[in-house]
């Protein structure tokens, strides 16, 4: 029987970051009884460290804009993969969103005729490619992620959104009806354990990079309501498609933003040589971040990477002049002084491709909520269940993303999954309550960990492990035996992991069992990563296969599907079918 | 290196104690703050500390080392380390709640306090408000802001008044929201702060400006405050 204590809402949120606090504004403004459940407090979410900007067709820089070249760009970036009925939402819905973040305060950049200031970044074209570079991402310098978090939390605390910080979800909570109805949590403070009931739950908890051993994204980045969601049964799509970030600084991953080659920087080999020019001829350093980390990994596979290993590559940016990286790129000074020891005034940045985004999730349409499949591989909408933000697969980056893309998919998606749920609520949205087994059934693996006895093998070398098997057989490119070797270590890994102790049960901010339940759920995702890499047999994005090297549109022009019961990879489906223009046809992608 | 850590766990002890460590540093390399804590982690995973972003943008890992505050995660050793010893102690000034983790709440209590989002109930325009480049550069040193709490944990007029006392960090935002040629509460704003607590317990020894690791001046922001009180009465 479960005694476990009850908290009841509307909605709950889980993840304090950008898009889950969108969503909590817009159901806090509607009237709904909201919470947000945040492992940290909120403002040290990981979209805090995005750094070059939000795109989005606003027309600043070029009043001839149109949503309609950046949706363009999208569908080619994603590698025809995106579904064109999302990407057409983003795109066109992205205005509004981002005058309404201006309208909260958020401190954009400025043109000198007082408009939000944009940037070049990779992927953008005007005229539908045939116009050359645009400057669409709108800035505030190179903190963008960290004045619209703090911009969105100061909206929530305005319009009085009820925060649950340092609450860790352990686990989906569902009915004998399949339907999500709540999470259970851990006060990290005190170490208790309550079920939150709530009629819709958002899972909003970002990526999970800490699968790699090395990755710009924050050490909490562990996929927890992906990991979730998986453990309840539920499917993750494209989930092999992981974006490597061309510049992240060598040996910290650090992130350096791609706003750096927007400003004007470009790559350089150990020749000094401006490389991407014989990949990329028209758009050089500014391809898209799958085509410039490929070209990055084979210029070092080439011999022509610098350093003692000859392991990495240059980030020029001196010839920009120290103003221009004052005002434009303050962050990356700092960040580059602090952890690679050299100054941008005067020295390239040394950088390599590094893990840094998860294009999968789990599949939504484009008001948040979660699809999976029936038995005949139709979409079923999972009652109660949304996502949103870099968790959900809506999708909108297919096989890769654009840069400055994913600030603008949490911001259109946390909107377009409140105003959904809001609706919902409104017309009587309810379901059958959970019973003391399933509530149970949502604390077993937290009751796993507590009731753990002695043994060998401890939380943090099992991670490690995983890490290593992640980083060397997941990266850029990607061979067949390898992945089937990994699959048969992760398999052997969540064995061990099932027999793993925590050594410390003590009840107050107990951050080793934090990081236990963590481990859950980081072997989860890259179990679910290495299957469908194994199984999608194509190169497509930021998948690149050595055995597969040609994208198989016959076969692969298709969402990868993955059921975490039957531990298989499917096909689903891509809309190609906006609702007012024309889709966009699969054609080959250059740059 | 001998590291000393602060303990301190209520479930298990009701007094605070030093704990020593012996930890071999890898030679050539200059690890972070955040790296040895990393490591004694491993070791005892006991030890408690938050973290998040490791890279000084999200603000979890303040502490107090070897009497300084800062972020674990951009300090190097070789900046704080004294001799061959390293002393971690929570940020001063804020209840524990376990070894370096403290209770941030009078801290966010008192961001909360200066109402610390836009204010400008005229009907928005359909595109974003203007401004102009020059307006946008008055908010640049305030916005950047991590809510760290090094600041204010710093500082002796916290310690004191940490109930009436704004503190460095949320005079910061204030003043981020005065300056904001979009914001049209100045009036409210300045009648809130006019106590003589508020803002007047500031006495200018800039403990906040030394530890700001974001490298921000509260207490250039807190005179730009008193002038505009000053102005307000005569």
């Amino acid at each position: 029987m479960s005694n476990t204590p009850i908290l009841e809402f509307d909605a709950i949120i889980v993840g304090g970051g950008g898009a889950g606090m969108r969503a909590a504004l817009q159901l806090a403004e509607s009237g709904n009884k909201t919470a947000v459940l945040s492992k940290v407090f909120p403002t040290r979410s990981h979209t805090v460290s995005a750094q070059g900007g939000i795109t989005c067709a606003i027309g600043s820089e070029d009043p001839d804009d149109d949503w309609r070249w950046h949706m363009y760009d999208t569908v080619k970036g994603s590698d025809y993969i995106g579904d064109q009925d999302a990407i057409e939402y983003m795109c066109s819905v992205g205005p509004q969103a981002v005058y309404e973040l201006e309208h909260m305060g958020l401190p954009f950049s400025r043109t000198d005729n007082g408009r939000i200031y944009q940037r070049p970044f990779g992927g953008q074209s005007k005229d539908y490619g045939q116009g050359g570079q645009a400057a669409r991402t709108c800035a505030a310098a190179d903190r963008t992620g960290h004045a619209l978090l703090h911009t969105l939390y100061q909206a929530n605390l305005k319009a009085g959104s009820v925060f649950f910080s340092e609450w860790f979800a352990i686990d989906l909570v569902k009915n004998a009806h399949n339907a999500v109805v709540g999470v259970t949590a851990i006060c990290m403070e005190t170490g208790e354990v309550h079920y939150i009931k709530a009629r819709a739950t958002v899972l909003a908890t970002g990526g999970a990079g800490r699968i790699f051993q090395t990755t710009t994204n924050a050490l909490m980045n562990t996929g927890d309501g992906t990991g979730m969601s998986l453990r309840a049964g539920f499917p993750v799509q494209d989930i092999e498609m992981w974006q490597f970030h061309p510049t992240g600084i060598a040996g910290a991953g650090v992130l350096v933003t791609e706003g750096c080659r927007g400003e004007g920087g470009y790559l350089i080999n150990r020749d000094g040589e401006r490389f991407m020019e014989r990949y990329a001829p028209n758009s050089k350093d500014l391809a898209s971040r799958d085509v410039v980390s490929r070209s990055m990994v084979l210029e070092i596979l080439e011999g022509r990477g610098v350093g003692d290993e000859s392991d990495h590559l240059l980030l020029k940016l001196d010839h920009l002049g120290a103003e221009t990286l004052h005002s434009r790129l303050p962050g990356i000074t700092e960040l580059s002084k602090t952890f690679a020891h050299v100054d941008p005034v005067k020295d390239p940045i040394p950088v390599v491709p590094t893990c840094h985004y998860m294009m999968g999730g789990l599949p939504t349409n484009v008001h948040g909520q979660g699809i999976s499949l029936d038995k005949d591989g139709n979409d079923r909408i999972i009652e109660g269940l949304y996502a949103v933000g870099e968790a959900a697969c809506v999708s909108v980056h297919g096989a890769n993303r654009l840069g400055g893309n994913s600030l603008l998919d949490l911001v259109v998606f946390g909107r377009a999954a409140g105003l959904h749920i809001t609706d919902a609520l409104a017309e009587g949205m309810d379901s059958l309550e959970a019973s003391d087994n399933d509530i149970d059934a949502a604390l077993s693996r937290l009751n796993r960990w507590n009731n753990s006895s002695a043994c060998g093998e401890s939380i943090a070398s099992l991670k490690k492990e995983l890490q290593n098997c992640m980083q060397f057989n997941f990266g850029v490119f990607r061979k067949e035996e390898p992945m089937q070797e990994s699959m048969r270590i992760l398999s052997d890994l969540r064995e061990r992991i099932s027999n793993a102790c925590l050594t410390d049960k003590s009840k107050l901010f107990n951050t080793a069992r934090l990081e236990a339940l963590e481990l859950d759920n980081l072997l989860e995702i890259a179990e679910a990563t290495a299957i469908c890499a194994e199984g999608r047999k194509e190169s497509r994005g930021a998948h690149a296969r050595d055995d597969y090297q040609e994208r198989d549109d016959e076969n692969w022009l298709a969402h990868s599907i993955y059921d975490p019961q039957k531990k298989q990879v499917g096909k689903r489906a891509v809309n190609l079918k906006p609702r007012t223009v024309d889709p966009f046809e699969p054609t080959a992608r250059s740059y | 290196m001998q590291v000393s850590v602060y303990r301190y766990n209520p479930e298990e002890n009701t007094e605070s104690r030093m704990q020593d460590f012996n930890l071999e540093i890898p030679r050539g390399k200059d690890l972070m703050v955040l790296d040895v804590l990393e490591l004694l982690k491993e070791q005892d995973a006991s030890v408690t500390y938050r973290r998040s972003c490791r890279e000084g943008v999200c603000g979890s890992d303040g502490v107090n080392m070897n009497g300084r505050n800062g972020l674990a995660c951009i300090t190097p050793l070789s900046d704080v380390v004294k001799g061959d010893s390293l002393v971690l102690r929570p940020l001063p000034g804020l209840p524990v709640i376990r070894d370096l983790v403290v209770d941030m709440g009078q801290f966010y209590k008192q961001y909360e306090k200066i109402k610390p989002y836009l204010i400008n109930d005229e009907p928005p325009p359909s595109q974003e408000r203007l401004q102009s480049p020059e307006e946008r550069s008055k908010l640049d040193g305030l916005y950047e802001c991590i809510l760290c709490a090094c600041c204010t944990t710093g500082c002796p007029s916290f310690w004191w008044n940490p109930d009436k006392f704004v503190g460095p960090a949320g005079l910061l935002q204030a003043y981020r929201f005065l300056a904001d040629s979009r914001d049209t509460a100045t009036e409210e704003r300045l009648a809130a702060l006019e106590d003589p607590f508020s803002v007047f317990r500031c006495r200018g020894i800039m403990n906040c400006v030394s530890v700001c690791p974001k490298g921000l001046n509260p207490t250039r922001a807190i005179g730009h405050i008193r002038n505009m009180l000053v102005k307000r009465v005569i």
